[in-house]
């Protein structure tokens, strides 16, 4: 009795020491966010600041506010748009499923895995020529395109759990393609909806390469100004940190309360990064 | 959405559908093949053919010059560094996140008070983009203190310099360059470590819970002990998802960009540059289009051979 309580306690010491070292960043971040300027410098990282001072927040604030809300134009719609449209393949390629149809699934699916560094010279060329180069429509659109082979795949294996049945009965009372789409299988797929939804908005927030390449200065989204941020000599530690948190606060909100689905969708998309 | 099948792929027989009435279903599929046949196919092949091309000047040639761009890179010292670096992030990466994804799903799954809390804790740095992980690491493995500050204070005296080392271990002489493993990607992929175990943790997990109780019990009254039941039983089950770990997690080292180039960048002698920021910096700084393209193709082709195996035998094995 004496052992087995003793690796009891010992388990709960290992994982608390875990668990710390996986929020040493998030300290961090934190403590240094909430320093004024006097209290920034290498040697002081560790320590608690004296008091919170909000100066660090409201310079990046400022500085990020447009950034934020170019993020906010591109990630809502891209995630709708997305979540759509793979409603939609998912539904065709699970239930009307033709000849060709897998194949045509496992080329689209090839598009989740590919580095885009390979498509990103012509899509920029591509872009300027339509005239959606460096504005936000035009990063919505290629964040729809090149998330479909993913939200289509979590879609079509939500949709297979649906029994068939239920929708040949629905089709011999005469309801059609449409209908079926709309009256059984989008109702029954509300919670694969917030997967995905969630999944897709974390990602396109997230995304940096293609926001780097198709956007700059006041269309830049806000992980492309987060790195110029970090990266400028002059800006100072603490609003740095502080716009990491405000960068980073949406996505972990998200986390926070629909932890669940975003595991789910961590794990149902997880032949994707 | 059948999170705990071994593979990503479900097939069933979808309805009856009459010839009249393959149209509609078609029809709605064909903007996103179109899309995906351009945007991604199209797209490639562009790349593919610029890379064959002398457009390495910001106004655009296009005279075909074979395989030229290729030649170069190979013989180039900063891709040549980057070839080594892919190499040895790949492995630190694959390796570390796996082992601590494992070790801390068998400690989340052992019967724990506050089960959701630390899993959450594990979990969460998957919600932060590579971007904010790159800044704050970049504070935290900061030499003169971060990290250091701790270690000195613990006695350390010559604590190690993360990602400004230039040493390489061991210094073999290959191309030139010297081959080994550059100290500087440990503190990368260290990052990268944080951000991704979580993820591996979340796929044991599931993995772990799929395993039935009783087969463990059965084995322990066999007089089985803890390790041999999972050795013997625990992790041979393990194994799809360990596979699709690698691939999961390869594909995204192959792919790497956006955290390496927000903690350190090339670093000094290339000790930190990775394809896929020599590629952006070729590009879109130097103007080296067709160089540029080559590098795009090259981590296009080393995903390739990854993935396109792993989409096939999916497949099939799901046709069953």
């Amino acid at each position: 009795m004496q052992t087995r309580s003793s690796t009891v306690f010992f388990k709960y010491l290992l994982l608390i020491a875990l668990a710390a070292l996986f929020l040493v960043p998030v300290y961090v971040i934190i403590v240094t966010s909430f320093k004024g300027l006097d209290e920034v410098t290498l040697d002081k990282m560790w320590h608690l600041p004296k008091g919170l001072d909000f100066a660090g927040y409201k310079e990046a604030y400022d500085k990020l506010l447009p950034n934020l809300r170019n993020s906010f134009l591109l990630a809502i719609p891209a995630t709708a748009l997305s979540a759509l449209m793979g409603a939609m393949n998912g539904y065709v390629l699970s239930k009307w499923s033709f000849r060709g149809s897998n194949l045509l699934f496992a080329l689209m699916l090839f598009g989740m895995f590919i580095p885009y560094q390979s498509v990103l010279i012509p899509l920029i060329q591509f872009m300027q020529q339509i005239e959606l180069y460096n504005s936000i429509p035009g990063l919505v659109l290629v964040h729809v395109i090149y998330g479909l082979p993913i939200c289509t795949l979590m879609f079509r294996n939500f949709y297979v759990g649906i029994p068939t049945e239920m929708l040949e009965a629905a089709k011999i009372d005469g309801t059609g393609f449409f209908g079926i789409f709309r009256r059984i299988m989008l109702p029954l797929s509300i919670s694969g909806f917030v997967v995905v939804c969630i999944w897709q908005f974390t990602s396109v927030w997230n995304e940096f390469l293609f926001a780097v390449t198709l956007t700059t200065q006041k269309k830049q989204p806000i992980m492309v100004a987060l790195q110029n941020l970090s990266g400028s000599q002059i800006v100072h530690w603490n609003v740095q940190m502080a716009g990491a948190l405000l960068a980073a606060l949406p996505t972990l909100l998200v986390y926070a309360f629909l932890s669940r689905y975003f595991v789910r969708g961590l794990l149902a998309g997880s032949i994707k990064g | 959405m059948g999170e705990c099948s071994s593979g990503p792929f479900h097939w069933r027989e979808g309805i009856m559908i009459h010839r009249s009435e393959r149209a509609i279903p078609i029809l709605m599929l064909l903007p996103s093949v179109l899309a995906i046949a351009i945007f991604v196919y199209g797209f490639i092949s562009w790349t593919g053919y610029v890379s064959f091309t002398d457009w390495n000047t910001l106004v655009r040639t296009s005279h075909f010059i074979g395989f030229d761009n290729y030649k170069f890179l190979f013989q180039d010292f900063r891709f040549q560094s980057d070839l080594r670096n892919t190499l040895a992030f790949t492995v630190l990466f694959i390796g570390l996140t796996m082992l601590c994804g494992l070790f801390l799903a068998r400690m989340v799954d052992s019967k724990i008070k506050g089960e959701a809390l630390f899993r959450n804790i594990f979990i969460f740095p998957m919600a932060l983009s590579f971007i904010v992980t790159g800044v704050v690491w970049q504070w935290v493995l900061n030499p003169t203190t971060g990290i250091n500050l701790a270690l000195k204070s613990m006695g350390v005296s010559n604590p190690p310099k993360w990602f400004t080392s230039t040493l390489i271990i061991p210094k073999l002489h290959l191309g030139l360059i010297d081959f080994g493993l550059p100290v500087a990607i440990i503190a990368v992929a260290l990052a990268a470590v944080w951000q991704m175990s979580g993820f591996a943790m979340a796929m044991y997990l599931a993995g772990l819970r799929s395993i039935s109780e009783d087969l463990r019990e059965s084995a322990r009254i066999d007089g089985a002990t803890e390790k041999q039941v999972f050795r013997k039983i625990v992790l041979p089950q393990l194994k799809p998802i360990s596979m699709s770990l690698i691939i999961i997690l390869a594909h995204i080292s192959l792919k790497i960009f956006d955290l390496i180039y927000a903690m350190t960048g090339p670093g000094a002698m290339f000790v930190t540059d990775v394809p896929g920021v020599y590629m952006f910096e070729t590009t879109f700084r130097g103007n080296h289009y067709a160089q540029g393209s080559g590098i795009a193709m090259i981590m296009l082709l080393l995903v390739s051979l990854l993935i396109v195996p792993y989409l096939i035998s999916s497949f099939r094995k799901e046709r069953e």
